[in-house]
């Protein structure tokens, strides 16, 4: 049963964490650091009747992808939503800042998000996990280190994953995967049901789901959705991680001032799509994986060397 | 929280060399069973921790089932459950046994 789950085809929008990373990386490449047997629970969550994971949700260590040598950090999106907690965050953090600390350590750190975001339930140490996970990614990318995002996952990246997702070298991202700070109904109950229509599905979709992100450079790879459209998105990403340095920051800054500039004033997704100069923006829904990949890698805004 | 032991003897020692599996998440109507093998030969050890009080004999009957099954001799299985069936404890229970018999 395993087997099927972790074979290329598997999707990876339904695959759990631990799959995710035996179908990512090669066979029987992986070794887990605080893994499950070690028990580093959250402390809190007992205190609300509610279950514990043994690793928090978490799972961190080190592998091959196609024989190089790769971190790892994936969330588990069906575990209390994938969230930041003190532990499930402290893990993902330690990763980074031993990335950072020791140069013998894999130099490409692959994040794969799946996350509503901060544990409402220990708020103030998931509010402050997100924060130190963005320094620490970061100070990781001046160190060397290539943090690339990885968001197909049920929970998507909500909240602080979409932030984490902004501060990362490379992302990736299927048509399942959703990338946005807050939610849809988030939205919709601030700013009322003309903003954001969370019930508008059709909407709600083409706004955070990865086929907008990707054509308008918010992701710059889009994987079909399976162990091995990922693992192919990731590996032609893995060579060309630009440098993070004054020169990368300045073209990060000009391609969103100039981002805003040229969609500030669109109401939807498809009215993006259409300045970008896609013939049939309607058609984009429907596109499957392949053509869809081709059309964005055709697409200027979408392809980049900032970030 | 409700924790609950339950000790038992089985017929053998579950054979296979692997050390330690996890399978399933703690979600709704699932749950994750830690396996690891760190006890003599036919001991075998369930523990549970459930959110759901109240169901001891259901959990008492499929871990019996279980052991009468698959004979898990060693293992010492730990349970975070996230309020699943008793169908979907035994598929897990059988499924990591699988695992752990493997190669």
């Amino acid at each position: 049963m395993e087997g099927a789950a972790t074979s290329g085809q598997a999707s990876w929008f339904q695959a759990t964490a631990r799959q995710r990373v035996a179908g990512l990386l090669d066979p029987n490449s992986f070794t887990e650091f605080l893994g499950p047997s070690e028990r580093v629970q959250s402390p809190h969550l007992h205190l609300f009747d509610l279950p514990s994971a043994f690793d928090d949700g978490v799972v961190i260590g080190r592998g091959k992808l196609d024989g190089e040598d790769v971190l790892v950090a994936a969330q588990e999106g069906q575990f209390m939503g994938g969230t930041f907690g003190e532990v499930s965050g402290a893990k993902i953090v330690g990763l980074l800042r031993a990335a950072r600390d020791h140069e013998h350590l894999p130099r490409t750190l692959l994040l794969l998000l799946d996350s509503g975001g901060v544990r409402l339930q220990e708020a103030n140490a998931g509010e402050l996990a997100v924060a130190e996970l963005m320094r620490a990614i970061v100070e990781a990318r001046c160190g060397g280190v290539a943090v690339i995002a990885l968001v197909g996952g049920k929970s998507g990246a909500f909240g602080g994953a979409g932030l984490t997702a902004a501060t990362c070298s490379r992302i990736v991202v299927s048509g399942q995967g959703r990338i946005a700070v807050s939610g849809p109904e988030v939205i919709e109950t601030n700013e009322g049901v003309e903003e954001f229509d969370a019930e508008d599905k059709a909407l709600v979709w083409s706004t955070d789901g990865g086929k907008n992100r990707r054509l308008i450079g918010g992701a710059d790879a889009f994987a079909e959705d399976s162990m091995e459209g990922f693992r192919a998105a990731v590996q032609a990403l893995m060579a060309k991680v630009p440098a993070f340095d004054l020169q990368t920051m300045q073209a990060e800054q000009e391609r969103l001032a100039a981002r805003q500039k040229r969609f500030g004033a669109c109401d939807d997704a498809v009215s993006m799509w259409r300045i970008l100069g896609i013939k049939e923006p309607k058609a984009i829904r429907d596109m499957d994986s392949k053509d869809f990949a081709a059309l964005a890698n055709s697409i200027k805004e979408a392809n980049h060397d900032a970030r | 929280m409700q924790t609950l032991r339950f000790g038992h003897t089985a017929k053998r020692r579950l054979p296979g060399k692997k050390d330690i599996a996890i399978i399933g998440v703690v979600a709704s109507g699932n749950l994750e069973v830690l396996l690891e093998r760190v006890l003599p030969e036919a001991a075998c050890e369930v523990d549970i921790a459930t959110p759901l009080s109240g169901y001891d004999e259901t959990w008492k009957a499929v871990v019996a089932e279980f052991v009468e099954r698959s004979s898990p001799g060693g293992l010492r299985i730990s349970i975070n459950d996230g309020g699943a069936r008793p169908d979907t404890v035994y598929l897990r229970l059988m499924q990591g046994s699988a695992v752990m018999e493997a190669e």
